[in-house]
């Protein structure tokens, strides 16, 4: 009969899925954040299935005991108007369901939009993402070195990525460390995220834009925060500086390889601002860039000396400029670069 | 003028289709002028008013639709049925998904719902027609027109590109400089006007045009289900009409709405866009519900349970609808607080959906189930849609959302709910009503063959995609390396896919083979029906009931059997009916004609139809026709024929 071999496929799939949940990557976090996420989808799953599980018994119970047959021939079913009790309970149960998993989602959405809880006392990483065609740009502000489709962060390190595009929609997504998030032309938007084991994850973007977008993934790298000091420190010394004219031909291509660069785009092309960032920063000098007239912050390049500049003094956000000792950061070699 | 933007390059598939096309437009010509068939197709389909014809035409473009989106999801199958394959381009392939999208929700599951509605919402209120029988012509061939508009992009000038939402700035002249997305703005706004001429006529249809003694809450809840989705159509519609207006100005004539530059946000354009789409999510699945209430009710001979919260968890849905539109774009930066409430309002809408699959099932429970294939496709609904329902309440949670966004698993969800809840659906009504409009059965052994392999292939093709999306598979991608592991997911999926062809191959063959060898059926009542549409003659004569019925009770047509209420009394008198009109039709060629114009600038074709759309308007609007009626005589001739008595 027709209907069996596809059914026995549909089974077959399932029995070859179950041991390779190591390979559905969102289930295998190794972050924080991406921690959380999983433990809400897994939670989310089990309440579903819970959900299910009534359904199909009792969809199961009325087909079978329900179905015409030879022996109920001539039963005539009764007219039922409904029971408003056991509508109330279909109703008040749903309610409590999404009540509770409202809750969660409220609890873990706010969770993941902040830093996470273990990494709270340090000041993070400040890294600009931003994303040109069909290449991702990893800007160190603090550091001073850019590249390209790929980001190294020490392990262990609350960091902040705060992304923009130079063109359509793209959304940055490190399965593995924290969800995605997308970067716009006239918005800067942030995601926080930490490594907790060391390796090389896959970054992607995960927002369709255009022909390129099948292959725009980056490697992410989480290293040691002495292996990370080390690889800046290299950075600095053997790579090149990164020139406004580099770089718009940089933007103009469409695919490219790694690049490392020992400055930052920051300098001469600055990020759009964030919305809360915007009214603050009103009165601050202006500037033309490619996409679009937004205010700049103050020269990076030019002051990268640990001088409070004027943005810090409004509130108590993390300054990527300020590359200041962190009170308890685990990561003590870090300051070690405040001379850059 | 520069013909080559009017070209398509490259691909032997594209020529092949230009060819297919071309042949198929030849041998429809040939083959009208061969049998002489010009003036009838002219007399009685292209100028009718009748809204079963143009139910009927409705959903053949629909049947057409179904099997060019389906054309195109297997060749989205294919080409990442395993890594690196060369099957399709980038290009080709992000333009096949695009018109995958668009096809299949607008010009597929839409008008196959409106052409079920139009056959079936006059008749199951006792009316003669809907409210506005010309405008239900004009409906119907703007959107035909505004089909046929987005399918000749395929072949002059090239497809949309930037995916059926059409993000900006991707979707803006800068980063799609070809025709594709005018194609998009026009061929959509020109539908679009139809649908929302749709929703006014069935609104005032539904609300003026019931049989006597038919209360709101005596309606039938397929009845019920249209009005809602009118009325949602009604609030939805001018969005995307806005919208697309908008692009047409920022892509034709340099406004800077949503571009990069000059204060254009791209962001207004998800809003504006998601606005109207979740909404028209609940337009193509709200009808699914009232059929699904209407088959489950006839195959367990009971009435539908709970009546009462059907109707009114229809009725928060249709509100919670409008609420929940940020939920396609968690991920725009937007904050906890922004996400937390559209979560909320997201997971709401599960307690009225909840509320109508536990009153299916006790409905089924205490019936005497019998499984005809309208009914196999509505008890397939259940359990499928059921997983589409608590994967949807999984992405609704904003934080989990991170994680699923543009992913394989959302694909894979909203599949679950769209195939189940909206396709199934029309297939069960196109099944279940077939033989009021035809006057004979499909085959139900070829149904049921047909609907194994589609209910078992659509879980094969669609099952593994959950489990891709969580290996971190994103969506629209068209290539993925071997490394990925993506692999051999991707190819049983390809294979459900097969099978669901396969499915549809003998769907289709079952209407052939039942047109050939069905026998006729006489009572115009095949299924035992509780409703007002099983009380006329199948085929269902041009006035529709010789004798406007007096309804008394819900099930009016059922408790008319089982306690010999009257439903018809008096005397057949002569019939009141509308006038036949080429009009509508030459409007909607006028309209494919600017539409074209303007989607490659030409002007003065442009405004020269622009301006013959306003003629034709004109004189719609001061013609004094006043229909004509059919004489008694010919009404009592009629009935008497189609009961099968001799005059």
């Amino acid at each position: 009969m027709n209907k069996k071999g596809p059914l026995y496929a549909f089974f077959l799939s399932l029995v070859l899925l179950l041991p390779g949940c190591s390979s559905l990557a969102v289930l295998n976090p190794k972050g924080p954040a991406a921690r959380t996420l999983s433990d809400t989808i897994i939670l989310s799953i089990l309440v579903m299935l819970g959900v299910l599980a009534v359904v199909y018994i009792l969809y199961i119970f009325v087909l079978v005991k329900y179905r015409a047959k030879k022996s109920n021939e001539g039963y005539i079913p009764p007219h039922e108007e409904g029971n408003v009790w056991l509508e109330a309970i279909w109703i008040i149960i749903p309610i409590i369901i999404v009540a509770f998993l409202s809750v969660v989602t409220v609890k873990t959405t706010n969770e993941v939009e902040n830093v996470a809880a273990e990494y709270k006392d340090q000041k993070p990483l400040v890294i600009y993402a931003s994303s040109s065609n069909w290449k991702w740009h990893f800007s160190y502000p603090e550091e001073g070195i850019e590249t390209v489709n790929y980001v190294n962060m020490p392990v262990h390190r609350a960091v902040e990525f705060r992304m923009y595009s130079f063109g359509t929609i793209t959304s940055l997504w490190i399965p593995q460390l924290a969800g995605q998030k997308y970067a716009m032309s006239d918005m800067l938007t942030t995601l926080h995220l930490s490594a907790d084991t060391e390796g090389s994850y896959i970054g992607k973007n995960a927002n369709f834009s255009g022909k390129g977008f099948a292959h725009m993934e980056f490697e992410a790298l989480v290293m040691s925060s002495k292996d990370y000091d080390e690889w800046v420190k290299e950075v600095k010394e053997t790579a090149e500086p990164l020139t406004e004219d580099t770089f718009k031909d940089l933007l103009a291509i469409e695919h490219i390889g790694r690049k490392t660069f020992s400055s930052t785009h920051l300098t001469f092309s600055p990020p759009p601002m964030d919305h809360s960032e915007m009214d603050r920063d009103m009165d601050h000098d202006q500037m033309d860039m490619d996409n679009g007239n937004m205010e700049h912050q103050d020269n990076k390049e030019i002051h990268p000396s640990p001088e409070p500049s004027a943005e810090t003094e409004f509130d108590g956000e993390p300054n990527p400029e300020l590359d200041q000792p962190l009170p308890s950061s685990p990561v003590e070699e870090h300051t070690s670069h405040n001379s850059n | 003028m520069d013909l080559e933007r009017f070209k398509v390059h490259g691909e032997p598939l594209i020529y092949g289709a230009m060819i297919s096309i071309a042949l198929a437009t030849i041998g429809i010509i040939v083959g009208l002028t061969y049998f002489k068939k010009w003036g009838y197709l002219w007399r009685e389909w292209l100028t009718t008013v009748d809204h079963k014809r143009i139910g009927v035409m409705y959903i053949l473009a629909a049947l057409l639709m179904l099997f060019r989106g389906g054309i195109d999801a297997m060749m989205m199958r294919l080409q990442t049925a395993a890594p690196e394959l060369k099957f399709l381009d980038a290009q080709h392939y992000n333009e096949v998904f695009t018109t995958h999208g668009l096809i299949m929700i607008l010009f597929m599951a839409m008008p196959f719902i409106i052409g079920l509605m139009n056959v079936i919402i006059p008749l199951q209120i006792g009316a003669r027609d809907v409210a506005f029988p010309r405008l239900n012509a004009v409906s119907f061939w703007l959107f035909f027109f505004g089909a046929m508009l987005l399918n000749i992009s395929f072949v002059i000038g090239g497809s949309p590109d930037a995916g059926w939402s059409a993000y900006f700035p991707l979707a803006s002249l800068e980063f799609s400089p070809t025709v594709g997305n005018n194609y998009y703005s026009l061929a959509l706004q020109i539908s679009g006007i139809g649908t929302l001429i749709t929703g006014v006529n069935f609104i005032v249809t539904i609300l003026k045009m019931r049989a006597p003694g038919m209360k709101l809450m005596k309606m039938p809840m397929f009845t019920w289900s249209v009005l809602i989705t009118n009325i949602i159509i009604v609030f939805a519609f001018p969005v995307l009409t806005v919208a697309l207006a908008l692009m047409m100005f920022d892509r034709l004539f340099g406004s800077q709405f949503f571009t990069m530059a000059n204060g254009g946000m791209d962001m207004l354009w998800a809003n504006l866009f998601w606005v109207w789409g979740h909404p028209e999510v609940y337009i193509v699945i709200l009808p699914a519900f009232g059929i699904y209430s209407e088959i489950i009710a006839t195959f367990s001979k009971k009435n539908l349970y709970g009546y009462t919260s059907m109707v009114f968890s229809m009725l928060i849905i249709s509100v919670l609808s409008f609420l929940v539109w940020a939920h396609h774009f968690y991920t725009m930066g937007q904050g906890a607080m922004v996400n937390s409430f559209f979560s909320i309002t997201t997971m709401a809408i599960a307690v009225p959906t909840g509320v109508k699959i536990f009153n299916w099932l006790f409905t089924l429970r205490k019936g005497r189930i019998t499984f005809t294939t309208p009914m196999l496709y509505t008890l397939a609904f259940i359990p499928i849609f059921t997983i589409g329902g608590v994967t949807g309440v999984m992405l609704a949670m904003a934080s989990a959302d991170y994680q699923y966004h543009n992913t394989m698993f959302l694909v894979a969800h909203f599949h679950y709910v769209l195939i189940p809840g909206a396709v199934f659906a029309v297939i069960a009504g196109f099944h279940y009503w077939f033989p009021k409009v035809f006057g004979f059965r499909l085959n139900d052994r070829l149904g049921r063959h047909a609907f194994w392999w589609i209910a078992i292939s659509f879980n094969v093709t669609f099952f593994p995609l959950f489990f891709l999306g969580l290996m971190g598979m994103t969506r629209r991608t068209y290539t993925y390396s071997a490394e990925t592991g993506y692999g051999p997911l991707n190819m049983l999926s390809f294979v459900g896919a097969v099978g669901l062809s396969i499915g549809f191959v003998i769907l289709v063959y079952n209407i052939y083979w039942s047109t050939r060898y069905m026998p006729k059926d006489t009572n115009g009542d095949p299924w035992d029906g509780r409703t007002l549409e099983w009380a006329t003659n199948s085929p269902i004569p041009a006035y529709n009931f010789a004798i406007v019925p007096k309804v008394e009770t819900r099930d009016a047509f059922w408790s008319a059997k089982q306690d010999n209420i009257p439903l018809f009394e008096g005397n057949i008198t002569k019939i009141h009916m509308p006038s036949n009109t080429g009009k509508p039709f030459i409007l909607g060629v006028i309209f494919f004609v600017f539409g074209f114009s303007l989607v490659f600038s030409l002007w003065i074709p442009a405004i020269l139809s622009g301006i013959g759309i306003l003629i034709v308007l004109a004189t719609m609007s001061f013609d004094r026709d006043h229909g004509f009626y059919i004489p008694a005589e010919e009404v009592i001739a009629t009935e008497k024929k189609l009961r099968g008595e001799t005059v």
